[in-house]
């Protein structure tokens, strides 16, 4: 693969501007961020400080007002909303703080259902499932609903769906926000597990004993981001 | 996404909100159910009419002779005569009827009495179970036999065969020489209560000289107008010009004025019925909408992991089209259910066709996609940040 050197994620000089009442308002002021694959970064911000309209940027969520991002190697900046919504189905792996599961759906459900919008047959689809689920070890669980399960197993579930469609890129909000310490460690030492594996992840927190565990960490602040270099994950390497 | 998909996922998501999906479907239940029972019983209606109308004979003409004056003045003889100056005409039965009382041993009924020619059981599509009708030479010799129908046989003589025997008309006695076969009833009573004669001797018995009414069976139906204005010739020369003393009666015109009033009817209570429809349109719209704002986050989520507008657009439209597409098919099981109930409770007939039937399923799709256009276009609208962070 020729695409070896270059990066997940390339982001030069992005912008983004609200208009709130009359006044301009900066969420991202000239970012620039490059993800190498395989790297495990932490983006670490108070509220307010444009972490979160980062996170939607790089999720293709949202388009920025100026700026250039390349995703795995696509120009991505300037897509229209359906092509947005392909690239999120196949670039890049949501794990949102409140799960953000159906409820109405069984777990392997809820894990079939980006390759369900992405084309894949019934019965590959099913073994992707499966196979993602058996990764977070959740492979006894496959038909309980979401109420059915802890907020630790939903939280796998909604990483199992992340995993599913094998994207290069795991996005995670908060992952830990609404679970308690201990299983907020547990699912923590899974991500971390994940990119041992290979998983390039981007973490979003606002806790830094969070980020702490991730190779790398980005500082966010009145819409500038400050490296701050490689991560103590040397220091923590034992929990 | 695929068709099928969708419709698993429209499918899912109605049975977990069963009451809900049974009370937004309701609308359209009504509504087909209406179309599907109204239609089968006006169609019905219009089939029993015509059914009654061409039993008593298709390409039948009645003539009806008021007389001038006091005077009755067409005899039998004349009546035939008439017939026979028209072209087109196959039958003429000259008919002079009169409600009277007939007598076989101490059993006595009041049935018409009709003196009449032969031609009078083709014209009127009467059969002889037994014996033999009128005949020709029954007239000319004054013959007093007589053919009685089906009914008046049974009453009379219950089981025991009537040929052979004697009835007593106003006390003049008559040989039964046969009866009819049962043809049933129509607009103008039962057709099986009659005792028939020859014409001649029911002048005598009567005491009456001429026909009140002339029954005319034309040859082909494309001839009937023909032979209406040769015979309205005819009884014009006779009666010297006064039209007040005859009518020409068109059969196949009551037929078709019947036919129109009650397709007029069925369409009526079918527009009725298409208006509970759309109405049922409108609350399956109304629910849905709710549902696209209840399901923001849900939107949201399928977004975030990849769905498109298209994809949202179809899952909705297919909701809402499986919706009433749903209580269309239940709609048309009630329907149905209820025509027959009400034909078996009210004795009225009832046709379904299927055209109907398949008018009113796609007809609640199509409300359904119609009404579910907007909501779920307001669904596939929703930007994914905005839903996400919905509440």
């Amino acid at each position: 693969m020729t695409t070896i050197a270059e990066p997940v994620i390339r982001i030069e000089l992005l912008s983004k501007q609200y208009r709130m009442g009359g006044e301009l308002l900066k969420a991202l002021d000239e970012v620039s961020l490059t993800v190498n694959h395989g790297d495990f970064l932490a983006i670490i911000g108070p509220s307010g400080s444009g972490k979160s309209t980062l996170m939607n940027v790089i999720g293709c969520l949202d388009a920025p007002t100026s700026g250039k991002y390349w995703l795995d190697g696509e120009e991505v900046s300037r897509l229209k909303e359906n092509k947005q919504a392909e690239i999120r189905n196949q670039k890049i792996g949501f794990i949102f703080q409140g799960f953000n599961l159906l409820s109405r759906l069984t777990a392997i459900e809820n894990v079939e259902l980006p390759l369900i919008y992405r084309g894949v047959p019934a019965k590959a689809r099913r073994e992707l499932a499966i196979a993602a689920l058996a990764k977070v070890g959740l492979e006894e669980r496959i038909h309980h609903r979401p109420v059915e399960l802890s907020g630790g197993q939903q939280q796998r579930v909604a990483i199992a769906r992340a995993l599913a469609g094998n994207p290069p890129i795991l996005l995670a909000d908060e992952p830990t926000g609404a679970l308690d310490t201990k299983t907020g460690k547990e699912v923590m030492g899974f991500i971390k597990e994940l990119n041992t594996l290979g998983h390039t992840i981007v973490l979003i927190t606002h806790d830094p004993i969070i980020s702490e565990q991730a190779k790398r960490i980005v500082k966010i602040m009145d819409g500038k981001l400050n490296e701050e270099g490689g991560g103590r994950l040397e220091l923590h390497s034992g929990i | 996404m695929n068709f099928i998909q969708g419709f698993k996922m429209a499918i899912k998501s109605i049975l977990s909100n069963k009451l809900r999906s049974l009370l937004t479907m309701l609308g359209i239940i009504i509504g087909v159910t209406a179309v599907i029972a109204l239609v089968a019983l006006g169609q019905g209606a219009t089939k029993s009419v015509k059914e009654q109308v061409q039993s008593l004979g298709t390409n039948l003409l009645t003539v009806n002779i008021l007389g001038r004056g006091s005077t009755n003045t067409l005899s039998g003889t004349d009546a035939i005569a008439i017939g026979g100056k028209v072209n087109g005409i196959k039958y003429t039965a000259p008919a002079s009827t009169q409600s009277t009382s007939v007598k076989f041993n101490t059993t006595s009924v009041d049935v018409n009495v009709v003196g009449t020619n032969a031609d009078y059981a083709l014209v009127k599509d009467y059969k002889v179970s037994s014996g033999r009708f009128l005949v020709q030479i029954d007239l000319d010799v004054y013959q007093k036999v007589a053919v009685i129908g089906s009914s008046t046989a049974t009453e009379l003589f219950g089981f025991t065969s009537p040929i052979g025997e004697y009835i007593l008309i106003q006390g003049t006695r008559y040989k039964v020489v046969g009866v009819l076969a049962e043809k049933g009833s129509s607009t103008t009573g039962s057709n099986d209560e009659v005792v028939m004669i020859p014409l001649t001797s029911a002048e005598r018995l009567f005491k009456s000289k001429g026909v009140r009414t002339i029954y005319v069976q034309v040859e082909t139906t494309e001839q009937i107008d023909n032979v209406v204005t040769g015979l309205e010739k005819e009884l014009s020369s006779h009666f010297r010009g006064n039209t007040d003393s005859y009518r020409v009666f068109n059969q196949s015109d009551a037929l078709s004025t019947l036919t129109s009033v009650s397709d007029t009817l069925t369409l009526a209570l079918a527009g009725i019925a298409g208006i509970s429809l759309l109405v049922g349109g409108i609350g399956i719209m109304n629910i849905m909408l709710v549902s696209v704002t209840e399901r923001t986050r849900e939107i949201g989520i399928r977004k975030a992991i990849g769905a498109k507008k298209r994809d949202i657009l179809i899952q909705f439209l297919i909701e809402s089209m499986v919706l009433s597409g749903l209580g269309g098919v239940l709609g048309i099981g009630i329907g149905v259910g209820a025509a027959q109930g009400a034909s078996k409770a009210f004795n009225m007939d009832i046709v379904f066709s299927a055209n109907i039937i398949l008018v009113a399923f796609f007809f609640s799709v199509a409300i359904g996609v119609l009404f579910g256009m907007f909501p779920a276009n307001k669904a596939a609208k929703l930007k994914p940040i905005e839903a996400l962070r919905f509440e």
